[in-house]
């Protein structure tokens, strides 16, 4: 591979690039590791067709240039069509994160010719029981045929399949799978632990041993397959010394609207409380941006206490993930604990430990659902001491 | 320096499929995007891939980069050869079959 290249490093230059819609938080799937939020049902007030386009003209005209349409399955929402051509017309590159259920040749045809430039597929396993087990449905069959019909209309394609303990045994036929439909990208996620995913840890939480053989198995198709396919391994920040850099910094190139139009730095902010994020019904887009506290709070590194604040690092990870650390720490504003350096690390050391000691069966896990409630006392691991 | 591993100066390049490459004006640059990613390109780099349209030969985007720049062929061509060697690499374009 040649070495010189020519790409300079893109920020948004004060303004955000990637606009990501959550068009709905409904889905015919039952993911155990669904980032969504485990109070579904508290958010009904889904913008319309609308205030979608709004949105999208206001991201646009400040500078965003990659769309994601998500969810949720988006492809839930009728008027998708229109969103996308809407999208495409202002210049987006435009994105598709689908379950793929719902999906139908003709609907694939009517995206193409709105302008959609790609795909990105939800999947969970090259096992059709294994799949069922994780999305709570018996979906396989479907997705399979799904992919399909999506390379024949020739998207570029992402498979993206969310790695954890009930399928990481299954790296090599997945990647199998994947290069037979002809997919350009995999990427084989290894679950972050927010929401469902955070309910189901203990279940989810592959052990290092699995992880080193399957980062050997990757490395090993991508030497096999060379320009065949991409493959990404995400690595899970939980194994790792330092925490990933989240979003890129909270406020920098990345904006959320979830459902009801609330406004959002990362899917998963909600997460923190004590946050009044604004809603696009309220405001306009560069006000939120720009101004709004929640998106300033995290903003930069004025609000990092240490070990961050003097961190040499601080400018490569951003302290990691505000999210993870409110939800593991008690306070947003902490080092994320999967960094070695945070004096909480300890927390995610013990959720390891306390993971794979855990009886680890496919039956145990909690499939996303409305109405949920937790019974487990969870957050008793916030106890510090 | 004349010739690549994988093109000579008659070949014609076009820009591959899965990627999108435009102006844009909030960057003042020429951008190509792809799924779930960006890459801004500096001056030179982006007025090379804008010629890359299938009916340009390698020679011909020497030629036109020399008049744009005001430099000698001898000075743009071996750096428009490496950096098509690049474009090649990362997917970015194919040659025109």
């Amino acid at each position: 591979m040649t070495k010189a290249g020519s790409n300079l490093s893109l920020d948004g230059q004060g303004n955000p690039v990637w606009l990501l819609l959550e068009l709905t938080y409904k889905c015919p799937l039952k993911c155990a590791f669904c980032s969504n939020p485990t109070d579904l049902d508290a958010y009904g007030n889904e913008l319309n067709t609308a205030e979608w386009k709004k949105v999208i003209h206001e991201a646009r005209s400040m500078g965003a240039m990659q769309i994601g349409f998500s969810g949720g399955e988006p492809t839930l929402h009728k008027d998708l069509e229109e969103l996308v051509a809407e999208a495409n017309d202002l210049g987006y590159y435009t994105n598709l994160i689908t379950s793929g259920i719902g999906l139908t040749r003709k609907r694939l045809e009517n995206l193409k010719a709105a302008g959609l430039r790609h795909i990105q597929l939800g999947f969970q396993s090259d096992h059709r029981e294994t799949a069922h087990w994780l999305a709570g449905v018996d979906c396989y069959d479907k997705k399979i045929s799904i992919a399909r019909e999506i390379k024949s209309l020739g998207f570029p394609m992402v498979l993206n399949v969310p790695i954890s303990s009930i399928n990481i045994h299954q790296v090599p036929g997945i990647i199998e799978l994947a290069t037979e439909i002809g997919v350009e990208y995999l990427e084989l996620a290894n679950v972050q632990y927010y929401n469902w995913a955070l309910v189901n840890r203990n279940q989810l939480m592959p052990t290092r041993e699995a992880l080193e053989k399957a980062e050997l198995q990757v490395a090993e198709a991508r030497a096999r397959l060379g320009d065949r396919i991409t493959i990404f391994f995400v690595i899970p920040d939980y194994y790792e010394d330092r925490p990933k850099a989240c979003m890129n910094g909270w406020g920098s190139i990345h904006l959320t609207i979830a459902p009801d139009g609330v406004a959002l730095p990362c899917s998963q902010a909600r997460a923190i409380p004590g946050l009044d994020f604004p809603s696009v019904r309220d405001h306009d887009l560069r006000w939120i941006w720009h101004e709004s506290d929640s998106f300033n709070i995290y903003r930069g590194d004025s609000w990092m206490k240490e070990p961050c604040r003097s961190c040499s690092e601080k400018e490569i990870d951003f302290g990691g993930c505000r999210c993870q650390a409110m939800l593991l720490t008690g306070d947003a504003a902490n080092a994320d604990p999967a960094c070695s350096k945070s004096p909480h690390h300890h927390i995610i050391q013990q959720a390891v430990a306390k993971a794979l000691q855990t009886e680890q069966d496919h039956k145990h896990l909690i499939a996303r659902d409305v109405g949920w409630v937790s019974t487990e006392v969870w957050h008793n691991d916030l106890d510090t001491n | 320096m004349t010739d690549s591993k994988n093109h000579n100066s008659l070949s014609r390049f076009h820009i591959a499929p899965v990627f999108m490459f435009r102006w844009e004006e909030s960057q003042q640059s020429y951008v190509l995007m792809y799924p779930e990613g960006i890459v801004k390109l500096n001056q030179t780099a982006g007025e090379i891939l804008n010629r890359c349209d299938g009916t340009n030969t390698v020679d011909d985007i020497i030629l036109q980069l020399s008049e744009l720049f005001s430099e000698q062929s001898e000075f743009i061509e071996p750096r428009v050869h490496q950096f098509l060697e690049v474009c090649h690499d990362k997917g970015w374009i194919q040659p025109q079959s």
